[in-house]
């Protein structure tokens, strides 16, 4: 027999699963699976005739119900006990079924009450008179000006015995800095310098790091020419203008 | 008379004044009056109006008590107010009613009762203020969770989350 498909609307695909239920007046405890399944991808295949876009929702369910089909064609083990029966393969099916059929049956009577409750008609809802009504209440109250002029003082000797913790100098050492400072030491004595003759009197790491970065950079550029006597030795460095 | 007529006009004045829901602790707080009293003051002003002639009606409306024209009347309010937004769609509604019975929910589980998703709807019914982000559920990704508004409750009439329609009245569930 075939089954004439309304091509209606339908919300998803658990909603096309129970009007196909409803209609044959199914029991959808014991779904016929395989007439069930064969009425859904009737469905879907008409809808692809038809050239609307089947969502992948619909097609999710479409494998569902084949693959609970090809479950149930499977040979049962020969022997079952009568306690322990082997689970239904429909059984997740008709549970999400059932909760979805709850959903849409209680649908038509909230839309009664949504249909009743926009023929009332309430005062215009003015957010600023509103929210002027519900204003918390005033943390400043019974606060004068004495009060604040003793709470500012309060702040204000708090305030001056606040001593210094620490002091931030900001030295500005940088790579160009220094290869100017190193270019105007060397320049004037021919016999050249030891490295630690470069640093300026403020040793610390930073400028140490800086003068050495200095350094390298001009013996990259042939700059300066450097000497060292013995392993671990001091470093001589010479500007490589006084030799010629 | 246990009152006399001031406060019950003053009762009156804050119904109409506010387009809210009013609670019957706002209203004994403002009348300075014990919640019992405040009550049986109600009652009496919705009595007035509720059981006359009268164009307005005062409901019970989640959790406070609103003053709106009475239904029959909204023919003639409609041709002179601003046309209401449109009702919600089926799916729409559909995926507000699970989000009132099983919250708080998250949105993959709103889709395994629906079997279809609902990105869009969630962010139509949060747009019109029915539902609102609840919080997060614990787990992998702690997804968010949605539950109902107060608006929602205005928008179904629904005096409270109680005053729902009972969901398995037809349906003995399984087993």
């Amino acid at each position: 027999m075939d089954y004439q498909i309304r091509l209606e609307s339908f919300e998803g695909p658990f909603d096309l699963l129970l009007h196909l239920i409803e209609k044959q007046e199914l029991d959808i405890y014991d779904i016929p699976i395989g007439q069930i399944t064969d009425q859904y991808l009737d469905y879907l295949w008409a809808m692809d005739q038809l050239d609307l876009t089947i969502a992948g929702d619909f097609l999710v369910m479409g494998a569902t119900l084949l693959s609970i089909k090809a479950k149930m064609l499977l040979p049962k083990p020969p022997i079952q006990t009568m306690e322990d029966e082997m689970e239904d393969p429909r059984e997740e099916l008709v549970i999400r079924l059932l909760e979805y059929q709850k959903f849409k049956a209680i649908i038509e009577e909230l839309q009664i009450r949504e249909m009743q409750q926009r023929e009332v008609y309430e005062h215009p809802f003015n957010v600023e008179n509103f929210l002027s009504g519900i204003k918390p209440p005033n943390p400043l109250r019974g606060i004068g000006a004495a009060d604040l002029t003793a709470i500012y003082q309060e702040m204000l000797e708090v305030l001056t015995k606040v001593e210094p913790i620490h002091e931030l100098y900001t030295e500005e050492y940088t790579v160009a800095t220094q290869m100017e400072l190193i270019g105007k030491l060397l320049s004037s004595k021919v016999e050249g310098l030891f490295f630690f003759e470069l640093l300026s009197e403020n040793l610390n790491i930073t400028s140490i790091i800086t003068t050495f970065l200095a350094l390298l950079e001009l013996i990259r550029l042939s700059k300066v020419e450097v000497y060292q006597e013995k392993p671990f030795g001091s470093i001589r460095v010479l500007w490589a203008d006084n030799k010629l | 008379m246990l009152f006399a007529e001031k406060p019950k006009a003053i009762l009156e004045c804050l119904l109409f004044a506010t387009a809210m829901p009013l609670s019957i602790d706002e209203i004994a707080s403002v009348l300075e009056l014990s919640l019992e009293e405040a009550e049986e003051l109600l009652f009496q002003l919705m009595r007035e109006y509720n059981d006359s002639d009268r164009g307005l009606q005062i409901t019970l409306l989640a959790e406070g008590y609103q003053m709106g024209t009475k239904p029959q009347y909204a023919p003639y309010l409609e041709k002179i107010c601003r046309p209401r937004s449109n009702p919600l769609s089926k799916p729409a509604l559909e995926t507000l009613a699970i989000i009132a019975y099983r919250q708080p929910i998250t949105r993959t589980e709103i889709e395994a009762i629906r079997g279809v998703r609902v990105e869009h709807l969630l962010s139509t019914l949060i747009e019109r203020d029915l539902i609102k982000e609840i919080g997060r559920k614990e787990g992998p990704g702690r997804p968010i969770l949605y539950g109902t508004t107060s608006e929602f409750l205005i928008y179904l009439g629904l005096k409270s989350l109680e005053d729902l329609p009972p969901l398995d009245k037809q349906q003995d569930g399984i087993r």
